[in-house]
């Protein structure tokens, strides 16, 4: 049966990139389209008027949006490699801390990096103590997901990827190994299976597309330049 | 085996409420836990640290967390009965999308219509465009799921014990703008499960009245 899977997506973008992995992962054809997010193209904006955002999965001309229900989409619809395990409850935290990331931890992250001057000491705090509660549940498992990567490593894409690039680029400090020697560790496993690995942005790339959007970063004490 | 079930709750929540209706509708028998917000319980601080929010599921003493992620856990365990999701995977990414829609958006302009002044305006603006969206959704169906009460409506119903609260302290109609979701809502109230979880509208109003006084905005 041919099946036809569109991906709406930002080349920088996690969440984006996210759904890539997932397809990756279980080996599925995609047909990726760039949107340019100043500009939104007319498929875009018919496929997702509620939020007019990527990513957006169009499966067989439906589609999903918000990357956490087209991760489970993409679970329930390819059975193979499984990204979530059976059991409810094992199922129910890799959800709960697949919301503390979007939730959580990025807000935090964005404002230790970019944030007010004035506050910065306070949002360092706070993203380091939400980091300690992700250590914390890696335990010593090699991938969020146990023996494989699973909905919850690719959630956390952003820590063990865009985390790095944030911090390069706003000159802060946040995922130390000492503090954080388990998530360290973590973040090589996740970027060195090749699924993830094809689906990287460009560091330099994604390092420049930041500072020109975001500024230099509060660290660098530079004022903040809208 | 015997299942031990614990809800730690607050009765005006609507999140909690969620929760309520999901046991109800599975006919799962719990012990139910009314938490002091003010004085958090260490069993509360105990099974939800990250968070230290209401409601929490326990069950056999794992706790569980988070509204929407509790009722699908509760789906995925009481499978047997009473779905609360839909069978294909397409229909269950659509609920959890409009369910998500709801978590985003509903409950930030609660917040400003009733707990701020400068925001009440654009707040009251924000409500009907949020809640035309979601009449747009629900078009002709008898529910959001379709036929059937589903995981849609379960997340959005227990607003309506908000509604007398929001109306009075917004000083606006909502069944003016909103005729289809207010027709929804006494719909969904004519199930017991639903019926027998939401509270009084009028209990709710003093709730809130209460709140606002402590916040200095009554």
């Amino acid at each position: 049966m041919a099946e036809e899977v569109l991906v709406f997506g930002a080349w920088g973008s996690p969440f984006s990139r996210r759904v890539e992995m997932a397809l990756k992962l279980k080996g599925i054809e995609y047909k990726y389209i760039e949107e340019d997010i100043t500009n939104k193209s007319p498929s875009l904006l018919k496929y997702n008027p509620v939020h007019k955002k990527i990513p957006v999965l169009v499966h067989n001309g439906k589609p999903v949006a918000e990357s956490l229900v087209i991760l489970e989409y993409i679970d329930e619809t390819w059975k193979d490699s499984p990204i979530l395990s059976k059991d409810p409850s094992e199922r129910a935290n890799a959800r709960f801390w697949a919301k503390f990331i979007d939730e959580k931890c990025l807000p935090a992250i964005f404002k230790a990096c970019w944030g007010e001057e004035k506050e910065h000491e306070k949002a360092l705090e706070e993203a380091t103590e939400l980091l300690q509660f992700l250590e914390n549940e890696l335990k010593e498992k090699r991938y969020f997901g146990g023996e494989t990567v699973g909905l919850l490593d690719i959630a956390a894409n952003i820590i063990g990827y865009w985390l790095g690039v944030f911090e390069e680029a706003s000159g802060t400090e946040l995922l130390t190994r000492e503090k954080f020697p388990k998530l360290c560790n973590w973040a090589n496993e996740f970027v060195s299976v090749s699924a993830i690995k094809e689906n990287l942005p460009p560091r330099e790339k994604l390092i420049a597309y930041l500072r020109n959007r975001f500024g230099v970063g509060t660290a660098s004490k530079y004022t903040r330049h809208l | 085996m015997a299942d031990e079930v614990v809800l730690l709750d607050f009765w005006p929540s609507m999140f909690g409420m969620r929760v309520r209706i999901a046991l109800a509708e599975k006919g799962i028998k719990y012990e139910y836990k009314d938490e002091d917000l003010r004085n958090k319980s260490p069993l509360l601080l105990e099974m939800n640290p990250i968070h230290k929010k209401i409601p929490v599921l326990i069950h056999n003493g794992k706790p569980v967390c988070e509204s929407l992620i509790i009722v699908q856990y509760i789906d995925e365990v009481w499978k047997d009965r009473c779905p609360l999701l839909p069978i294909d995977p397409y229909q269950r990414a659509h609920s959890r999308f409009w369910a998500d829609f709801v978590d985003k958006k509903v409950i930030e302009v609660l917040r400003k219509i009733l707990f701020t002044k400068e925001e009440k305006e654009a707040g009251k603006k924000e409500f009907f465009e949020i809640f035309k969206i979601l009449e747009g959704e629900l078009g002709d169906k008898p529910y959001f799921g379709g036929e059937t009460f589903g995981f849609v409506d379960l997340s959005l119903i227990p607003y309506y014990s908000w509604f007398y609260a929001m109306e009075t302290f917004g000083e606006f109609n909502i069944e003016a703008e909103c005729p289809k979701i207010v027709a929804w809502a006494k719909r969904c109230l004519q199930k017991e499960t639903v019926a027998k979880t939401l509270p009084d509208q009028k209990k709710v109003y003093e709730y809130v009245e209460q709140l606002r006084k402590r916040f200095g905005n009554g």
